[in-house]
């Protein structure tokens, strides 16, 4: 599907509260309009929780449930166990596919809530899982994750004389899902609409479990102006501090190969999480990069 | 036509999920609740129940998946039991606060450290302030008949909260005892379908479950839940009265039960398998024309205080037996519960069987006896071994 080929039915309304800038609002209002309206969510305690759902207001024009910061996966685990049971016993939802989505953030997944989404991955629940990476525990102000990249500067991994800032590299999901050996996993940037959509419908349409980690740019966290996120998910893949694939039964496929990889300082230097570097510093990023890069044929 | 099946409490709660035909079961195994969720798993595997059987990695995940199940429609049962439920703490109240109807048994056990496999009731008394409504079985028997009620108590519009089933680990749920199983076509007509209005998660009606509640609303949804444990002893009053008509198995007011509370001054006040031992030395004692009293709490929450007052208006001395201690306080919980709202009695709280300790038969008659001689608010450890 190209763009003009997705629907114009917004199923994630606007009137939320997300930050003016908020690349968490754009991955959901994407995942549904690729996803469509035969979809239940159910979502982690975080920023896009907390954000869409101050009562009695809501932002989900599909069926959404929130339980608790670590158990999306299993609360989704729980739902898809239902709508099959359901569909089964009592012949509701007839033919219809329904999709359930779980989205968590990068806390909520990788780290508190990295026990339940292994648990439902394994067990083959047919949901798709859509980790939102913001690379910080955004919602409680900014702290580090196990999704937080080499040097970043968070209020729990703060740049300071001696230590600057997070002293271990991101946590490598994507491949840690695909060890699970489930049907598709695969990353994406809100920054690249078509492509994260299309692996949204994709990852509905397959039959088990399916893992996209989003990246997305945060203006709080990374401290940038609020009208530079579009921009900078994009220089985050043009760089390849965050390449585009997917791993389709354990077939890898890169979907984006930038024509000549730009120096990552262009992507640092306008981020305030990592306005401490001095160029030796730099440079060992920019080599961290350019082994991932070289591993993954970028 | 009944079946009677020679079977553990374990396999009674099973039983009895099965008989509710319940549509999700997500389960963790911990002992000794475990025999419940492979018999569960038998069923499924042998297509005698037609349900999803989530093998999920941690009784938070169960408690979360069952919460999902709920919230989706379905019937959804799951087990538990001391760490497992701690763990699922949390998500205790959520399922609470959500007011999703899901139904669990809890096989009593004692918490770590040091860790201790055997009977206790520290595991449930330390849930008391989730929101989960508090089932106490004597009995296998009454394991089957209580899931079976826990169902259309917790499914009923008035109510919509959780139930938990307990029995006393080991001592119910590894004894075998003659359990009667209802047909299942019965057992289905008294529960009924459940068709939740209040919470569902369907496309064609969109609903947002777990929103945020600030400051404006939170207060009214813990009054809200108040207010449904208030509505709720009614309701499991009925139940077990209409399930009384129906099945032929009584078991006091379905709150409370009284045994000898006529003529007796010295009585007791205790929670679930205990009371067997206790009828037994009541009968023995009445045998000798001395008369002695139980009086025994099955719903523990909500805690039917005004019965249990009423029941005790005869007593004189009042023994408070507590499976569980709230550390720094000397008291069990039950003592806590009960003893203020008995001023015009002498209360004295006994500590046993914490972490499995045998309570024997003559320990219930020295209770008797102590209770009468003992001073007022007094707690006594049953069985310490001395230094």
């Amino acid at each position: 599907m190209t763009g003009s080929q997705f629907p114009r039915e917004e199923l994630f309304a606007p009137g939320h509260r997300g930050c003016a800038g908020c690349g968490a609002a754009i991955v959901a209002r994407l995942a549904l309009k690729a996803a469509g309206k035969n979809t239940i969510v159910a979502n982690a305690t975080g920023c896009l929780e907390v954000m869409t759902t101050p009562y009695p207001e809501t932002a989900w024009r599909v069926p959404w449930i929130h339980v608790a910061f670590e158990n999306a996966a299993a609360v989704a685990s729980g739902v898809e166990g239902a709508v099959a049971a359901l569909k089964r016993k009592r012949g509701k939802y007839g033919e219809e596919k329904v999709n359930v989505i779980a989205f968590g953030g990068d806390g909520g997944t990788a780290d508190i809530g990295f026990q339940a989404l292994s648990g439902a991955m394994e067990r083959g629940h047919d949901m798709v899982y859509i980790m939102y990476d913001n690379e910080a525990y955004m919602n409680t102000g900014v702290q580090r994750s196990g999704s937080t990249p080499l040097m970043a500067s968070t209020t729990t991994s703060p740049a300071g004389s001696l230590i600057r800032g997070e002293t271990m590299p991101k946590k490598n999901m994507p491949m840690i899902m695909a060890a699970h050996g489930i049907p598709y996993v695969a990353t994406a940037s809100i920054s690249y609409p078509e492509d994260f959509m299309n692996k949204v419908k994709k990852a509905c349409e397959i039959n088990g479990p399916a893992f996209i980690q989003v990246m997305q740019p945060c203006t709080t966290g990374w401290g940038y102006p609020a009208d530079k996120t579009i921009e900078l998910g994009r220089l985050a893949v043009e760089t390849g501090v965050w390449p585009l694939f997917e791993i389709e039964n354990g077939e890898f496929k890169l979907n984006y190969k930038p024509l000549k990889r730009k120096p990552i300082e262009e992507y640092l230097k306008v981020q305030k999480r990592y306005r401490h570097l001095n160029p030796e510093e730099i440079s060992v990023i920019q080599k961290t990069i350019d082994m991932k890069c070289d591993e993954y044929g970028l | 036509m009944c079946e009677v099946k020679v079977i553990t409490g374990t396999s009674a709660a099973a039983e009895a999920a099965k008989l509710a035909d319940v549509d999700v079961i997500a389960a963790y195994p911990i002992t000794p609740q475990t025999t419940c969720v492979e018999k569960l798993a038998d069923f499924v595997a042998n297509g005698e129940l037609n349900a999803e059987y989530i093998k999920v990695e941690s009784e938070h995940s169960a408690m979360s998946a069952s919460i999902g199940a709920s919230a989706a429609g379905a019937r959804a049962f799951t087990a538990t039991s001391s760490q497992g439920l701690a763990l699922m703490h949390e998500v205790l109240f959520a399922a609470a606060g959500m007011r999703v109807p899901v139904v669990m048994m809890n096989a009593n056990r004692a918490l770590s450290a040091p860790i201790n496999i055997w009977n206790d009731q520290q595991d449930s008394l330390s849930q008391r302030d989730t929101g989960w409504i508090q089932l106490y079985a004597e009995d296998n028997q009454e394991v089957l008949d209580l899931v079976i009620q826990a169902f259309k108590i917790a499914e009923d519009e008035k109510v919509l909260l959780p139930v938990m089933v307990n029995l006393d680990g080991f001592i119910l749920t590894h004894t075998v005892e003659p359990v009667t199983l209802p047909k299942q076509e019965n057992v289905l007509d008294f529960i009924g379908t459940y068709e939740p209005k209040h919470a569902y998660l369907d496309p064609k009606k969109p609903m947002t479950q777990g929103a945020l509640g600030d400051p404006n609303y939170y207060m009214e949804t813990r009054y809200a839940i108040e207010t449904a444990m208030e509505n709720a002893k009614k309701v499991i009053a009925d139940v077990h009265d209409a399930f009384a008509e129906k099945f032929n198995r009584a078991y006091g007011n379905g709150l409370i039960e009284s045994y000898n509370l006529e003529k007796a001054e010295n009585v007791i006040v205790a929670m679930g398998s205990i009371c067997g031992t206790i009828k037994d030395m009541i009968d023995l004692k009445k045998k000798e024309g001395v008369e002695i009293g139980l009086l025994k709490i099955r719903c523990y929450r909500p805690l039917p205080i005004e019965m249990i007052k009423d029941a005790l208006k005869n007593a004189k001395n009042v023994a408070i037996l507590d499976k569980s201690i709230s550390l720094g306080m000397n008291k069990g919980a039950i003592y806590a519960d009960v003893a203020s709202h008995l001023k015009d009695k002498k209360t004295v709280n006994y500590i046993v069987g914490l972490g499995g300790r045998d309570i024997t038969p003559e320990d219930i008659l020295g209770i008797y006896d102590d209770v009468e001689i003992s001073e007022d608010g007094k707690t006594n450890w049953i069985g310490l071994k001395e230094e």
